[in-house]
């Protein structure tokens, strides 16, 4: 039975690697939250089967702190953010989407290579998620490199929380509780600034591209 | 066991036939075929401007004894190696010859196809060119018998000679048309990256010597090279047999001479000059160096990989037939050299069985491209006879007028692609099937890595069939884009029993995959000791390299599938309902006024592929304005690698001459001036 | 070879001629139906099949015998096809014929014979037809190759019997890889067999035809032959997908009486199966020809994912 609970955890990081790739080759902005959506929703299932498993109790807790965050509450404030800022077109890339691709998979087997010794050394139950968990890691911080628009830059950034939230799981059956609440909270309050800078931005340069940041060069 | 002729020890023979004279078959080669193929040279000149008798007597001579040598090869495979030593050559080394497996299995190939060309070329060539035909003959034999004694040369000296003779005497054939001025660069471009291949194999051949000063091959096979040395003799080898393969970057020359030379000379050079490429390659890293490292293989895998994407992403933009064939070679040597890499990793681990397997499918690769390029090759000098176009914006609809051509020229585009049941599709079978054993691989790396070659073999695969497509459907099908097409004519009698020799071996080598796996067991063994002969022959007429459960294909059982489909399909409807058919006018969606210019072009089938690979080119476009009165859209395609080597580097060897160039003052007493200072350092260095 | 074997081979050549048209129409009421539409009959398909054998057949002035010749050629491959997939048993006598890699060059040879017949023709719909399919072939070609070395990784072998035996003997395991290969392989269906988001199997607007433009020039028994080519097609596809994804219920060599059993629930996975292709197709829109090859790449590189990811649990 754990063999088999073991197996689902695997697919579940499947699950998480799989949406990490859909969000890199995502154009819209709407279907991106969507997609974060759901991988804060895999997460969380993810953390109670392993909680369930080894039975300890505070993983409940940390799924049940990542439901209600990532879940409910970012994405409602990132849907507010939108409809406040009237994003509604889709998104611009710095560079196009199969080369993105091409890289993402360069990246997928630079983190597994990577993960593999390390998983040697682990005992926890689903340690051979750690390389999948790297991996998502890596593909949100290439989808913030490669997008133009600040938005899907602010959800590359709680991907890659997600993903570094997963390997936490997955390697040490979570963080210390005390070091998880302080996550999330730094999360949660950087979130709400980046939503004012985002204003800001708008507001000098009437336009979320962050190319116009580079106006600000001395020059 | 080692045997030998007249010209050294004496043996004892296998087949009583050979035995008559005491000669065994390498004797018989070199008299028979070697000679006779120099002896039709040499007549050739002699007839000089008898355009008959060079074309309706030599040259189908020279098919007959291409035949012969098939034969003799054959033969040979399964016999031990023979060894003849010839009394010509340098005072202390002489020709050394050496007849293995290896060397018969590209003699085989040689043999085999060279007939089907020599006999194409009997009807082919034409009286207008600029040569004389007694002096092709010369040179096209000449061709033909230094590529067997390539393959046959057994020390450094006497397959450098042949190597060099290769060179000049396909630069002759290459610039047939020497009038055309483009025909004249190209054989100039081919010529200079022949040598700088040739200078790079000597030198792999000093490395491999490690200064004993022998240099046969016995003695190099003896030698025990440090790693170092071994990589650096490997490194040489790749470079000088790649240039001559067409290995990206060094592939530049291709594209131009293949196109330039005449159909049959276009045929030899991209069915059978690139295999000796191949054979060379082989035979340093398999035979003459005695360790294997895998990264060797890595290099091959990624080089052959390239190179297999960037000719079939050339080809399928091309406008010029001859010119998408060209690349399309470039693309089946890639496979070829991607095929040997793997079989160089496995072998570098230990796993002698997959290696033998990469390199099954490798050498059935070689086989199968020599027929079907050649063939391909062959039916552009058809069309070209017919049409005098090569351009495929200028062709169209030749089915009507060629029918003969065309079904021919289907059969190669369908083993091109890389398509059950025929030749293309079981070399491709066996690679991939080599791919999927990787996993077992002890480096983690390399365990991921090769599923994603494996990736990209597959999407080769796929971009061939596109290539393949535009590359029939432009040139035979649709309607005819110029009016003089409505006089082409079909192929001559010559032409017919040539193509057809080569249709017969691309259908041969789809059909009866074990038979051929067989016969290239004996090469594998030689060289890894390890072959799929017992556990393909265990299976029958079904190919199953590992086992039935593991994997099997079997073509004849494919075929007779299709076959028996088409006909119950065709008889049912016959019977049930009825077979009635009328003829009407296309459908024209309302607009009466098509013209024949309203087909996709050849730039417009290859839009996609720019489209989505466009990093890889370098294009020029010229787009009409809405104010043109005759609007006109024009792009061209290039390459980088021109602009990244070989222009800086052309740019450097022209500032370099010129600096030489400033010590010609052009006035008497400078001269003697540089005299009288280089005999004032003479005499100072002797003084010491 | 035996008795058996022979006649679970038959049998299944003559299921999958006779339901291929039914699921054709099967996948069509339920479009229908999702869309608020009355649904055409479920009998449909065979009607329009005898309708158009017995038209006579109207070809091109200059059509070539090539033109002629490739319906009864892709009906034949897409009937091999449909015979080497074990949907009703794995005691097949044609299966070791081909294996996954063959079934793949099966259809590509399929493929370019009526992108050929299309540019036969040389009108400008012919050849653009065959354009967009040979572009959207070569993509989805190495995507489905990937798709069926992520199963052969894991059963050890490219024969599909042994594959559905070893998939369906499994211990009940969940692999990460084949959730990867499913989305991928769903994804290249979608995109072989002219379905929405890729391709709209009933639209009217050339500009928008892929499969419908390499045929427009066939009609009569020709065209009949090509429609039930392309029923067969899906059929095999589907078939494809529930062999290596949901295999249970086929018979295998030694229980020649589970073959009674296997008809039923072939029928029943494919009358899912069909549902649910007709849920997507109503939920999605298809999507710019321009956005096709992204759509492909990205089935391509899911389904390379798939194996590295097989690879990397499997260590």
């Amino acid at each position: 039975m754990s063999e088999l609970l073991a197996q689902f955890v695997n697919l579940l990081g499947a699950l998480l690697l799989m949406l990490a790739f859909a969000m890199i080759s995502q154009r819209r902005i709407l279907t991106l939250i969507n997609l974060f959506t759901l991988q804060g929703l895999v997460l969380v299932v993810s953390t109670a089967v392993v909680g369930y498993v080894t039975g300890q109790p505070h993983l409940y807790l940390s799924a049940g702190l990542t439901f209600v965050l990532k879940v409910v509450l970012i994405p409602v404030l990132l849907h507010r953010i939108i409809d406040r800022l009237e994003i509604r077109w889709d998104v611009e890339t710095l560079i196009n989407i199969p080369t993105t691709m091409l890289i993402g998979i360069g990246v997928v087997i630079f983190a597994f290579n990577l993960a593999t010794p390390i998983a040697m050394l682990s005992t926890s139950l689903a340690r051979g998620t750690l390389g999948i968990a790297l991996a998502c890691v890596l593909l949100s911080f290439l989808m913030m490199i490669t997008r133009a628009k600040a938005v899907p830059q602010v959800i590359g950034f709680l991907a890659m929380e997600n993903g570094l939230f997963f390997a936490a799981t997955s390697a040490t059956y979570g963080m210390p509780m005390v070091v998880e609440l302080g996550i999330a909270l730094d999360v949660l309050i950087g979130v709400l600034i980046l939503g004012v800078f985002m204003f800001q931005i708008r507001e000098q340069f009437d336009s979320l591209d962050i190319r116009h940041l580079e106006k600000l060069k001395d020059q | 066991m080692r045997g030998a002729g007249p010209w050294g020890l004496k043996d004892d023979g296998f087949d009583k036939v050979m035995d008559l004279t005491g000669w065994l078959r390498l004797d018989w080669i070199l008299v028979a075929v070697v000679g006779g193929w120099l002896l039709i040279g040499v007549a050739g000149v002699l007839g000089l401007r008898r355009f008959t008798f060079v074309s309706r007597v030599l040259f189908p001579a020279g098919g007959a004894l291409g035949l012969l040598l098939f034969g003799l090869a054959l033969g040979a495979i399964f016999g031990a190696p023979e060894v003849a030593v010839l009394p010509i050559g340098l005072p202390n080394l002489p020709f050394h010859l050496r007849l293995d497996s290896l060397s018969a299995f590209f003699l085989m190939v040689i043999g085999a196809v060279s007939a089907g060309i020599s006999t194409f070329a009997a009807g082919y060539f034409r009286k207008a060119e600029g040569t004389p035909p007694g002096l092709l003959c010369l040179e096209y034999h000449v061709f033909l018998a230094s590529m067997a004694l390539v393959v046959l040369a057994d020390d450094a000296y006497a397959f450098m000679v042949m190597w060099e003779t290769m060179a000049l005497s396909s630069y002759f054939l290459v610039t047939a048309n020497h009038r055309v001025p483009e025909v004249r660069r190209a054989g100039y471009l081919y010529l200079t990256m022949a040598h700088i291949g040739a200078i790079s194999i000597l030198l792999c051949f000093g490395v491999l010597q490690a200064n004993t000063g022998d240099y046969t091959f016995d003695n190099m096979r003896a030698q025990n090279l440090s790693p170092f040395w071994a990589s650096v003799g490997f490194l040489l080898a790749l470079l000088g047999f790649g240039a001559k393969a067409g290995l990206v970057p060094l592939h530049v020359w291709l594209p131009e001479a293949h196109p330039a030379a005449p159909s049959p000379v276009s045929a030899l050079m991209s069915g059978v000059m690139l295999k000796t490429a191949i054979y060379g390659l082989l035979r340093v890293s398999f035979d003459l160096l005695q360790t294997r490292f895998w990264w060797w293989g890595g290099l091959l895998l990624a080089l052959g990989l390239a190179t297999a994407l960037f000719g079939v992403v050339f080809a399928a933009v091309q406008v010029d037939m001859k010119r998408l064939l060209a690349y399309s070679s470039v693309e089946n040597i890639g496979l070829v050299i991607a095929s040997i890499g793997l079989a160089l990793i496995f072998s570098g681990y230990g796993m002698k069985a997959l290696a033998a397997l990469a390199l099954t499918a490798a050498l059935y690769h070689v086989a199968s491209h020599a027929f079907f390029k050649s063939l391909l090759f062959l039916c552009t000098g058809c069309v070209l006879h017919a049409t005098a176009e090569r351009s495929l914006g200028k062709l169209g609809g030749l089915i009507r007028y060629m029918p003969w051509v065309a079904w021919v020229t289907l059969i190669g585009v369908l083993t091109s692609a890389g398509l059950p049941p025929l030749g293309g599709f079981v070399s491709e079978w066996l690679l991939l099937q080599s791919f999927l054993f990787t996993p077992g691989l002890p480096d983690a790396l390399l365990n991921m890595l090769i599923p994603a070659a494996a990736a990209l073999v597959a999407l080769v695969a796929a971009l061939a069939g596109y290539t393949m497509v535009k590359f029939f459907g432009v040139i035979f099908l649709g309607r005819p884009r110029e009016e003089k097409l409505a006089q082409a004519h079909d192929a001559g009698a010559w032409e017919r029993v040539g193509m057809l020799w080569l249709v017969l071996g691309c259908v041969a080598l789809g059909l009866a995959p074990v038979q051929f796996i067989q016969i290239i067991d004996p090469v594998t063994q030689q060289l890894l000791a390890a072959g799929l002969g017992r556990t393909v022959a265990a299976s029958g007429w079904l190919l199953a390299p590992i086992s039935v459960e593991r994997a099997s294909y079997g073509p004849v059982i494919f075929l007779i599938g299709v076959a028996a489909s088409f006909a119950l399909a065709f008889l049912m409807v016959r019977w049930f309902y009825h077979g009635r058919l009328r003829r009407s006018p296309a459908w024209d969606c309302g607009f009466p006024w098509q013209n024949a210019r309203m087909q996709d072009t050849a730039e417009g089938f290859g839009q996609p592929i720019r489209q989505i690979f466009e990093p890889f080119f370098v294009m020029r476009r010229e787009l009409p304005t809405p104010f043109d009165a005759r609007p006109r859209y024009r792009v061209v395609v290039e390459d980088h690698f021109w602009g990244w080597i070989y222009l800086p580097l052309a740019a450097l060897a022209e500032r370099i001459a010129r600096l030489v160039g400033l010590l010609q003052q052009g006035r008497i007493s400078i001269y003697l001036l540089y005299s009288f200072v280089t005999l004032i350092a003479m005499l100072l260095v002797v003084k010491r | 070879m035996n008795i058996y074997g022979v006649i679970s081979q038959a049998l299944e050549i003559v299921v999958a001629l006779a339901l291929a048209p039914l699921l054709t129409g099967w996948v069509n009421q339920w479009r229908a139906w999702l869309q608020n539409k009355s649904a055409p009959s479920l009998w449909q398909p065979y009607r329009v099949l005898h309708k158009l054998f017995n038209k006579d057949s109207v070809v091109a002035d200059h059509a070539s015998p090539l033109f002629r010749a490739v319906p009864y050629i892709v009906f034949g491959c897409m009937a091999l096809a449909s015979s080497i997939v074990p949907t009703l048993s794995t005691d097949l006598p044609l299966a070791p014929a081909a294996d996954a890699i063959a079934l793949v060059g099966l259809f590509a040879l399929a493929r370019v014979f009526i992108s050929l017949a299309a540019m036969d023709i040389g009108t400008s719909f012919g050849s653009l037809g065959a354009r967009r399919e040979m572009l959207i072939g070569f993509l989805a070609e190495p995507a489905l190759l990937m798709v069926l070395f992520s199963a052969s990784l894991i059963s050890k072998s490219t024969s599909l019997t042994t594959m559905v035996e070893a998939l369906a003997h499994q211990e009940l395991a969940i692999y990460p890889a084949l959730a990867f290969a499913g989305v991928a392989f769903t994804m290249v269906s979608l995109a072989e067999n002219a379905r929405v988001p890729v391709d709209n199997p009933a639209t009217h607007l050339e500009l928008t035809m892929i499969h419908e433009a390499l045929i427009l020039e066939y009609s009569g028994r020709h065209l009949a032959l090509i429609e039930w080519a392309a029923s067969l097609k899906l059929f095999a596809y589907s078939c494809i997908g529930l062999a290596l994804f949901f295999p249970w219920g086929v018979a295998e060599a030694d229980a020649p009486l589970a073959l009674l059993l296997a008809l039923p629930v072939l029928v029943g996975k494919l009358a899912i199966g069909g549902f649910l292709l007709a849920v997507l197709e109503t939920l999605a829109a298809k999507m710019r020809i321009f956005r096709v090859p992204e759509f492909l790449a990205g089935a391509f590189l899911l389904a390379v994912i798939g194996m590295l990811v097989h690879i990397l649990l499997a260590t």
